[in-house]
């Protein structure tokens, strides 16, 4: 799956880091990274921790959505 | 049919039956795409791309991927509309013929076009010396492929590596450097780092900052020379103050040349700093007349802000390439009252050091400086930027959360000095100039560039009188 965080809105409050560690980390205080093409298995937590964003800065494909939809 | 009728038809109809061409498959050139069909264009799409890849995210290049944390090619982009577009990677344009309204590609092809968006973007200015630039172990970073090929170089473990030049990407370079224990020298011209784009009062907080982790941080020098071994590899790096570094990677972080030269001959105004355009992402001709047909997004175009002046702003940053992107395309499938502005505040992050560098704003708009909350010695605070009593930008290390509160005030042109809005306040609370340096001045390029009142960069082309015999 392919995801993007807008890091201009993001605030650092690491919500997302808690809640998927393999795919978000802040690297000291404040500075976010992230993978941005994880691995498909990880899709419920991804979703779980975009949801959880409280400035909704991660941004998930639709595609890969829709795909799995018809799937 | 009443004239607004007609009108309506005539965007219903391009809606279905337009065709639209955008050059440049990267991040403005992606999200624009999807915003056209996200406005119920169903016309035909053409993306054109010279990259062999589908668009991918650049920010990610220079620090989790060098880092060897994220591969190179797990940089994708995601898609949020389904796009039906015909993509031609791979190729790339070499020329525009807006009589015919044809994109020329370099295999000869002539893609036909109802409205164009330019989104060629940038490339990395490559060291001068093209013999000493073709050594082995000499690196830029822009694409997906430099990421990789200077990860790699990193990874077989560098006796130490030169970066030359001190902006947000170099620094960050620098940073993963340290991160990953390879001894890192750092070069600049400037009196510091960032000092382009954040100023000589930052920029000295950036050196400190650079200096404290280990980074060999040379400014107020530049290098002459690149030298190679017998196996034409690079080796070692002469100063212009006389020194010599031993380093077997070296990366050139010299700024960036905007992709322009496809459109030379098609009369529009692309020069130096881009492609003019109005605040709508239409792009003007040599002649500051603007065009129907052509419009800009992303870090290729500059466009008038109010908020400066109505100065051509050229930014290179994230944010503008996917709101330009968005407006452009907007303008691209509607008609005058119903244009929209891409009225964009300035805002870019860098991650450095394990400190979150952001910004809002146009800092070297400014003269003037102010810290406002938090406490410079553990790095983590705001300041604000100021000119003629007004403030016209901030920034903040560690301190994120709080932009938003300048953005408004920026939004407003509030009163210059600021009320801090928290209760961390810094001791000293007084404005002091920013240090900017003067225009010219030999030293890494900010990445917001004002460019001046001109519509273009080169002459209107006059033409005599024509009298009535
Ligand atoms: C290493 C790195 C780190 C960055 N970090 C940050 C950051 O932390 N924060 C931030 O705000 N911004 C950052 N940026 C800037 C950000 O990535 C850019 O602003 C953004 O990529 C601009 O998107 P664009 O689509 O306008 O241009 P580009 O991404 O440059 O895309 C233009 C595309 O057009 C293609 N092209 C060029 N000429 C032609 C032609 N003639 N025919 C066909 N195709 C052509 C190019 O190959 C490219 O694929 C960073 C950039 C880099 C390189
Ligand atoms: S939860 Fe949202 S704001 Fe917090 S670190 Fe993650 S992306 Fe940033």
């Amino acid at each position: 799956m392919h995801i993007v965080v807008d890091l201009n809105r993001c605030q650092g409050y690491a919500q997302c880091v808690f809640l998927a560690h393999q795919i978000f980390r802040l690297s000291g205080d404040e500075a976010l990274t992230y993978e941005p093409n994880p691995d498909d298995a990880r899709r419920l937590q991804v979703q779980r921790a975009a949801a959880a964003c409280p400035v909704q800065a991660i941004m998930i494909d639709r595609q890969d959505d829709a795909e799995r939809g018809a799937a | 049919m009443t004239l607004s009728a007609t009108l309506a038809e005539l965007v219903r109809d391009f809606k279905a039956n337009g065709r639209i061409v955008i050059v440049g498959a990267s991040l403005a050139g992606l999200r624009a795409a999807e915003a056209l069909r996200g406005e119920g264009f169903a016309g035909s799409l053409t993306i054109i791309g010279d990259e062999p890849y589908e668009p991918y995210d650049r920010p990610p290049l220079s620090k989790q991927v060098l880092k060897g944390w994220v591969q190179a090619d797990h940089t994708q982009l995601p898609r949020f509309q389904e796009l039906d577009a015909d993509w031609r990677l791979g190729l790339a344009a070499v020329g525009l013929d807006r009589a015919t309204r044809q994109v020329r590609l370099a295999n000869g092809e002539q893609v036909p076009y109802d409205r164009l968006l330019i989104a060629t973007g940038t490339r990395a200015r490559q060291w001068p010396n093209p013999a000493e630039a073709a050594l082995e172990g000499v690196y830029s970073i822009r694409s997906r492929d430099d990421a990789e090929r200077l990860q790699q170089a990193l990874m077989a473990g560098p006796s130490r590596v030169l970066v030359i030049g001190a902006g947000f990407i170099g620094s960050e370079v620098a940073s993963v450097c340290r991160d990953l224990d390879i001894p890192v020298t750092v070069t600049e011209r400037g009196p510091a780092p960032l000092i382009g784009a954040l100023g000589g009062v930052i920029g000295e907080i950036a050196a400190e900052m650079q200096r404290d982790h280990g980074v060999d941080l040379r400014c107020r020098v530049g290098v002459s020379s690149l030298e190679g071994d017998a196996g034409g590899h690079v080796r070692r790096a002469r100063l212009s103050d006389g020194t010599t570094i031993e380093a077997d990677v070296v990366l050139a972080s010299l700024g960036s040349v905007r992709n322009v030269e496809w459109l030379e001959g098609s009369g529009l105004a692309a020069g130096f700093w881009g492609v003019g355009c109005d605040a709508g992402g239409r792009a003007f001709d040599i002649n500051g007349v603007t065009t129907d047909t052509v419009y800009v997004a992303g870090d290729v175009a500059r466009a008038p802000h109010v908020l400066y002046e109505y100065q051509f702003l050229a930014m290179e940053h994230w944010d503008n390439a996917v709101f330009g992107a968005e407006v452009a395309a907007h303008n691209m499938v509607n008609l005058e009252p119903g244009y929209r502005p891409h009225l964009l505040l300035p805002g870019f992050w860098s991650g450095q050091f394990g400190v979150n560098i952001k910004s809002v704003g146009v800092p070297p708009f400014g003269d003037e400086i102010v810290f406002t909350q938090g406490s410079i010695k553990e790095r983590r605070f705001a300041a604000a930027y100021g000119r003629r009593g007004r403030i016209v930008a901030a920034v903040t290390f560690d301190h994120g959360k709080w932009l938003q509160y300048y953005a408004e005030l920026i939004e407003r042109s509030a009163p210059f000095p600021p009320p801090p809005p928290g209760w961390d306040r810094p001791d000293v609370m007084k404005p002091i100039p920013a240090e900017f340096p003067e225009p010219g001045v030999p030293t890494a390029i900010p990445d917001v560039v004002l460019t001046g009142h001109d519509p273009n960069e080169r002459r209107a082309e006059f033409r005599p009188r024509d009298r009535p015999s």
